[in-house]
């Protein structure tokens, strides 16, 4: 919780973006549609954990609100406005690393900053900020083969936040760690966004990591919402009201 | 130890080459004649002198550089167009629909049987040659690329996608790049079909080049002078094939690779890929690579 080896981040927060399902049918254009329509809205800067049994359309809930995949009915929208594509402002974070093999791990932070046209200078000098801030300082030169797994996905985080979204929807982002390491990435993950005010969605198969995480969780297919009451709060992992919603989560699946 | 197996190894090389050379050179010394035939056979020593002489000659250099600009043209040709042609076939609908039929049904002409196609079309000879090496070495490029392409995991442009990224972000800093393991496979096979055709075409039409020479030699019955011809194809054949192995290995230094030396069984530098199609899918994924997982 407390930033006490990383530095705040260098520029001033932006808003986060509040995003809403209107109606919507999640699926792929080639046929295959998830039952039910969906309605969600999640609130600016919010964390918004998301757990369901596997083929319930996580995944595709997340692409749906990317923009990488349109609805087959209904509307997405970002701050009420419909999303047409995928964009700068929702950063999308894979279980399985998406850094290209080809870029170093500094060249693939500085990648988000390229395309937004950052000069070199300024990009260098942000890619090692973000870097450093997921404690990968001395690894800007290496290609991401040569990092471990959980590595890889600090740089996937550094890479995603330093474009500045405005958004961050991550697919399972720790699913394939070990549980030490799943946890020092949860820690770390909580650290970097204070301060960036940039609204998460966290898709998680994992009940503990939904119910740590978010401020709410979504359950799906049913889409229902329940409130988080000690988000992020490892002291409170024990606590009646946590256990409660812990049971009610688990039932639900 | 390994130090000590690679010396074997290199000797065990070297005196491959040297065992065959002195069998050729006691075959045709002796004049053998067992079913094979070894008495017009030019000695080991009597091509050895016939290079000498010709390596000291101006045209020797001349038809040596005629041949390599050739095919360094027809080949650079061929890279960028097969490059352009595959990608655009692999990505777009409209490119596979207009281009896929066509290059399916000119793939199995040997470019070699494009010269009268060549005479009728161009101008100049000259022009004829670099044409059937461009279309020799063309397809295996197309062919790679294309395989390469399509074999791109999703994941890498949808990440440029949520950054931000368009099109041309994503065909440069994810296609492209991407494609490359793969793009030089098509390219060692096109280097190698390139050879062969800028040669045959210089026996069939050309005035200067080492398969001009080649053929002149053989008509006034030279045959050390023919021999030379194939020693110098064979050098210059290694010479280019390494040039474009070289660059590949520089341009994929991001592959993983295995970290043992000496000691792994390393069959000959990976030049000769089988099939083009099968080099990206076993290039360029490095995904389900064998990976541990520590603890950070």
């Amino acid at each position: 919780m407390s930033a006490t080896v990383t530095s705040p981040p260098a520029a001033p927060p932006l808003a986060g973006a509040e995003l809403a399902l209107d109606g919507v049918r999640l699926g792929h254009p080639d046929g295959s549609a998830l039952p039910g329509r969906l309605v969600l809205r999640v609130a600016p800067g919010e964390v918004l954990t998301v757990v369901g049994p596997s083929g319930c359309g996580k995944t595709t809930l997340l692409r749906t609100l990317a923009g990488l995949l349109p609805p087959l009915a209904g509307g997405v929208t970002q701050d009420g406005a419909p999303v047409r594509g995928p964009g700068a402002d929702r950063a999308l974070v894979f279980q399985h690393d998406a850094l290209l093999p080809w870029r170093s791990v500094r060249a693939n932070v500085e990648l988000p900053l390229a395309i937004r046209g950052v000069d070199r200078a300024a990009r260098r000098r942000d890619a090692e900020e973000w870097l450093e801030r997921v404690g990968l300082a001395g690894h800007a030169a290496r290609w991401p083969h040569q990092l471990s797994g959980g590595q890889r996905q600090r740089v996937q985080l550094a890479r995603a936040l330093a474009g500045r979204p405005r958004a961050v929807l991550m697919d399972e982002p720790f699913g394939a760690l070990d549980a030490h390491t799943r946890t020092g990435m949860q820690d770390l993950l909580t650290r970097i966004l204070d301060g960036t005010g940039a609204t998460v969605v966290f898709v998680t198969h994992d009940v503990d990591e939904a119910v740590h995480l978010g401020d709410r969780i979504a359950l799906l297919p049913s889409g229902r919402i329940l409130d988080v009451p000690h988000p992020r709060d490892r002291a409170a992992r024990d606590a009646p009201a946590t256990a409660a919603l812990r049971r009610r989560v688990l039932d639900s699946l | 130890m390994s130090a000590g197996s690679r010396a074997g190894r290199r000797l065990v090389r070297a005196g491959s080459l040297l065992a065959a050379l002195g069998a050729w050179q006691l075959l045709t010394a002796y004049d053998v004649n067992l079913w094979l035939r070894f008495e017009q056979f030019p000695t080991v020593g009597e091509v050895a002198s016939a290079l000498a002489d010709r390596v000291g000659t101006a045209a020797y250099w001349q038809d040596l550089g005629h041949s390599l600009r050739r095919i360094v043209t027809g080949f650079l040709l061929a890279a960028v167009l097969g490059v352009a042609a595959g990608t655009a076939i692999a990505r777009s609908r409209w490119a596979a629909d207009l281009l896929g039929p066509l290059v399916e049904v000119v793939r199995p002409i040997p470019a070699i049987a494009l010269v009268p196609v060549a005479i009728l079309l161009l101008p100049t000879n000259e022009q004829g040659i670099v044409f059937i090496t461009c279309a020799a070495a063309f397809f295996p490029v197309l062919v790679s690329t294309r395989h390469a392409v399509r074999a791109l995991s999703p994941g890498w442009e949808e990440a440029v996608l949520t950054m931000g990224g368009g099109r041309a972000r994503v065909l440069w800093s994810v296609v492209l790049p991407g494609a490359l393991p793969g793009v030089f496979g098509g390219l060692s096979v096109g280097i190698g079909v390139a050879w062969i055709c800028v040669i045959s075409a210089e026996m069939i039409s050309g005035e200067y080049g080492v398969g001009y020479r080649t053929w002149q030699d053989y008509t006034v019955v030279d045959y050390p002078g023919v021999f030379v011809g194939m020693v110098t194809i064979g050098a210059l054949g290694l010479l280019t094939s390494t040039v474009v192995e070289l660059a590949g290995r520089r341009v994929t230094a991001w592959l993983p690779r295995p970290a043992a030396r000496g000691a792994a069984p390393r069959t000959a530098p990976s030049a000769p890929v089988p099939a083009p199609a099968s080099a990206p899918a076993s290039a360029d994924v490095p995904a389900p690579l064998p990976e541990k997982e520590p603890v950070p």
